[in-house]
């Protein structure tokens, strides 16, 4: 029994995953919430200490690079390779200066004695620590969601430059995108989270 | 089968460029209020702005205005799912 | 029309599952450990959940044996944690959330919607490994480090987090066990809504696979919560961030609160597939159509649901608000009216219908006896009031035992003896099984009743040594122990027994009179299920054909 591509199956079993890791950020979202509640004053002194135009820098950075991935879809239903390798290549470019932008940044915060169980922070108000402490659980999980985001697009990108995702087949290259925008949708929440709010 | 396999849907680069206009244009708006101290409306502010931005994301890049309800119907239960997790903690924490 | 085959034996020219591979073309242990066939996974799942749980039953009984007497009987206090915190691990995250699910869930959700497989099926030999991968990782945590966790399966912070023990390990075990579970949940969730036959509706699913529909999803929403969880217990351990820690601002509820955020639901992972199981041996033995078909499913829905906002009533003593404890005893409560309402239906079912004995349903009557008693003392639980008392006794032991292994462990050896003869083909003996059932059944009662005694006088859970008035309860707890257990083995046995080719029984087709799909193909089913075009009932559970077949042979006779 042969059966067609079922291409709205496979789009549901993606959705499902996706759902699960909204709930996987979602339970760092309620400790945030909570600790939010319990510390406003120690959140507040301690975002003063994150840099406000990296944080821009980054969202605009994942931004573009979600729509380039989605243009490559369009691209790729119209039959344009090299447009779609382009627009790919550019999005994992995008990619790359995020997870470099945030290597300098976690470096500055590594110099100022600002990391997990460090004197610094064993010494500051609860709130302060905490406040890192989550800091760095999250964008950490969140640049590991943009590592694997990363290599999905690249698989995707191989397997166009094979013709093995072409104008007809092209679940794989949609589900890297997805994948792609729901780390930019977390980044959405964590930038105004920890950069802006405070 | 619920639903017959739908012609796949095709947004032209214009569309999402406009898109993505829209998202830069409220990056920039939330970067601008933040420098504003609303007082406790800081947090509303911010996250509304978000959740707009989100919204867009979702319905355009990720397409899901143009998916069947089984997508849409459980995306929504997921994210009713993740405000009773938070909400109800607080059952907890805010009358400590 | 198709009818169902009645004749039972398959035309010899159509090999089964077991004959055939899919993908075609592999052979020997290839065929096994490469399948996408969902109903040799279901096999392999079979296999290592027997396992699991043989060991994890052989370690509740040592627990128990050291309980039988005061002071050191068979185990110091260090092994004492140990094996609890393993027997715990090992019974939660490889037999009761997977067993149901991976074993029968895999091998007849795909058979009653009349599909050839699951939507993934490379995807459903993954889970396989991770769940593999994750039992493996539970062993090597025994051996390496300071050994196995001592934490009792809830891995509470700050001992946690602090202990010398392998917690890393141990909870990267479940990390990954609790994927497999999520990704057999996307997986039956794509498969219901995508691959059901044509003409088969939502009210015409049968409710072993809607049961399994919401608790997909409550898999899938609620695993992330204690992945995310225990990968903080893990961060904690290594960098030591302090989230969870008072001295430092944190605060050791909140672990607490994401931990049961996944493990109350995860509960109702637990037992909703047992209840579809019981939902479809109740009407098969009854000849009569099942009462309420649409009140069960929406009452499995409305307990997936509500079962995910009571997570808090297993921390009432923990120090959480007064508001809290009240929103969350009220909360559940409610959970109680759904499942009331499947004992209900169960019951009526079985008024005025044409009842059949056979060990599937004496296996889903003790279910529905010893659900409804571990139903009840939930209760006694959830009334705030009541639980000051007996939070953290043995009474707790008691109800959770009630509805884990008298609700969720028996409807898994009633699958076991109600679909046996579909997934291998042969017919087991009934004396033995009528016996080990009832042996279990017994054992349980005087194993876990004792329990409930002692909880009320006050004797603790996880202590390892008690005062002289607890002796007598706790001696006999252990004496029906060892009945439990070999009530439980006699069981096993017996469909062993009916794999061997001395004692082999073929069985036919439809040997109990079913109407859900898995009965219209033969035993056991060829490699892509169906021979035909399966044939959808306009009721799911419509007894008139197998009523009227049944007056026909009886007027032939």
């Amino acid at each position: 029994m042969e059966r067609a591509v079922d291409k709205t199956g496979i789009k549901i079993g993606m959705w499902i995953f996706l759902y699960s890791e909204i709930i996987l950020f979602g339970g760092l979202f309620v400790l945030y919430a909570v600790y939010f509640h319990n510390f406003p004053g120690d959140f507040a002194v301690a975002g003063e200490e994150l840099n406000r135009l990296f944080g821009t820098l980054n969202t605009v950075v994942l931004l573009v690079s979600s729509f380039t991935v989605a243009a490559s879809i369009t691209a790729v239903q119209r039959r344009r390779t090299g447009q779609a390798v382009g627009l790919l290549l550019f999005s994992l470019g995008c990619g790359l200066v995020f997870l470099i932008n945030k290597y300098f940044e976690w470096g500055a915060k590594f110099e100022h004695g600002l990391y997990p169980n460090s004197d610094r922070l064993f010494e500051a108000d609860p709130g302060f620590a905490i406040f890192f402490g989550l800091y760095y659980t999250i964008t950490g999980l969140h640049g590991l969601h943009v590592i694997i985001g990363m290599v999905l697009l690249t698989v995707s990108l191989v397997m166009v430059l094979r013709g093995r995702v072409d104008h007809q087949r092209y679940a794989l290259l949609e589900n890297s995108g997805l994948y792609w925008h729901l780390v930019d949708l977390i980044w959405i929440y964590v930038f105004p989270l920890f950069y802006l709010v405070l | 089968m619920m639903e017959e396999q739908e012609q796949a849907h095709q947004l032209s680069y214009r569309f999402l460029a406009l898109i993505l206009g829209g998202l830069l244009a409220l990056t920039g708006v939330t970067v601008a209020v933040s420098y504003v101290d609303w007082g406790f409306l800081n947090v509303p502010i911010s996250l509304f702005v978000a959740s707009s931005k989100a919204t867009l994301v979702l319905l355009f890049f990720m397409h899901i205005k143009y998916e069947g309800m089984a997508i849409k119907v459980s995306f929504i239960s997921t994210v009713l799912f993740l405000a009773i997790m938070i909400s109800f903690t607080f059952w907890d924490v805010a009358f400590r | 029309m198709t009818t169902h085959p009645e004749s039972g034996g398959t035309p010899a020219a159509v090999p089964s599952f077991f004959e055939a591979s899919s993908p075609p073309g592999q052979t020997g242990i290839k065929a096994w450990l490469l399948t996408h066939d969902h109903k040799r996974l279901a096999l392999m799942y079979l296999w290592a959940v027997f396992f699991w749980l043989v060991l994890a039953l052989l370690l509740g009984l040592a627990l128990r044996v050291e309980l039988m007497f005061i002071g050191e009987t068979i185990m110091p206090a260090e092994i004492y944690n140990t094996v609890f915190t393993l027997h715990g691990v090992i019974m939660i995250f490889l037999f009761v959330i997977p067993a149901i699910p991976a074993i029968f869930g895999n091998f007849f959700l795909p058979i009653q919607i009349g599909a050839d497989d699951v939507f993934f099926p490379r995807l459903n030999l993954f889970s396989w490994y991770l769940y593999m991968i994750g039992g493996a990782f539970a062993i090597v945590s025994l051996f390496t480090g300071d050994g196995f966790a001592d934490t009792g399966w809830t891995f509470y912070v700050p001992f946690s987090v602090t202990t010398e023990t392998n917690v890393s390990l141990t909870v990267t075990a479940a990390f990954i066990l609790g994927m497999s579970s999520l990704l057999t949940g996307l997986n039956f969730v794509t498969t219901v809504h995508r691959m059901r036959v044509k003409n088969m509706g939502w009210m015409q699913v049968p409710l072993f696979t809607w049961s399994l529909y919401a608790t997909a999803w409550v898999q899938i929403l609620a695993t992330p919560v204690v992945s995310i969880t225990l990968v903080l217990v893990v961060l904690e351990r290594f960098l030591n961030i302090g989230l969870f820690d008072p001295d430092r601002g944190g605060d050791p509820l909140l672990y607490q609160h994401l931990f049961w955020m996944y493990s109350h639901p995860a509960v109702y992972i637990m037992i909703l597939p047992g209840m579809g199981v019981i939902s479809e041996i109740i009407p098969v033995f009854s000849r009569k159509a099942i009462f309420g078909y649409k009140g069960i499913v929406v009452s499995s829905l409305a307990i997936a649901i509500a079962g995910s906002l009571v997570w808090a009533h297993h921390m009432y003593t923990s120090g959480m608000s007064d508001v809290s404890v009240f929103v969350f005893s009220l909360l559940t409560f409610i959970v109680a009216i759904p499942s009331a309402i499947k004992v209900f239906s169960w019951v009526s079912t079985m008024y005025k219908g044409s009842i059949l004995m056979t060990p599937p349903l004496l296996l889903a009557l003790i279910f529905i006896y010893l659900f409804s008693v571990g139903g009840l003392t939930g209760l006694v639980l959830g009334a705030a009031g009541t639980d000051i008392h007996v939070h953290d006794t043995q009474f707790v032991v008691a109800h959770f035992h009630f509805t884990m292994f008298g609700g969720t462990g028996f409807a898994f050896f009633a699958a076991l003896h109600f679909w046996w003869p579909k997934m291998f083909g042969v017919m087991y003996h009934f004396g033995r099984a009528y016996l080990g059932a009832s042996l279990a059944a017994i054992g349980f009662i005087f194993h876990y009743v004792p329990m409930f005694i002692l909880g009320m006088q006050g004797m603790p859970r996880r202590y390892y040594d008690y005062l002289p008035q607890f002796e007598t309860g706790n001696f006999l707890a252990g004496f029906g122990g060892f009945l439990l257990v070999f009530g439980i083995m006699l069981m096993f046995v017996n469909l062993w027994m009916s794999l061997i080719d001395r004692w082999r029984q073929p069985a036919e087709a439809d040997p109990w009179g079913g109407t859900t799909l898995e009965w219209a193909v033969p035993s056991p089913p060829p490699v892509h299920n169906f021979l035909q075009e399966p044939r959808v009932l306009d009721y799911p559970y419509d007894f008139s054909e197998v009523l009227a077949r049944a007056a026909a042979k009886d007027k032939k006779d």
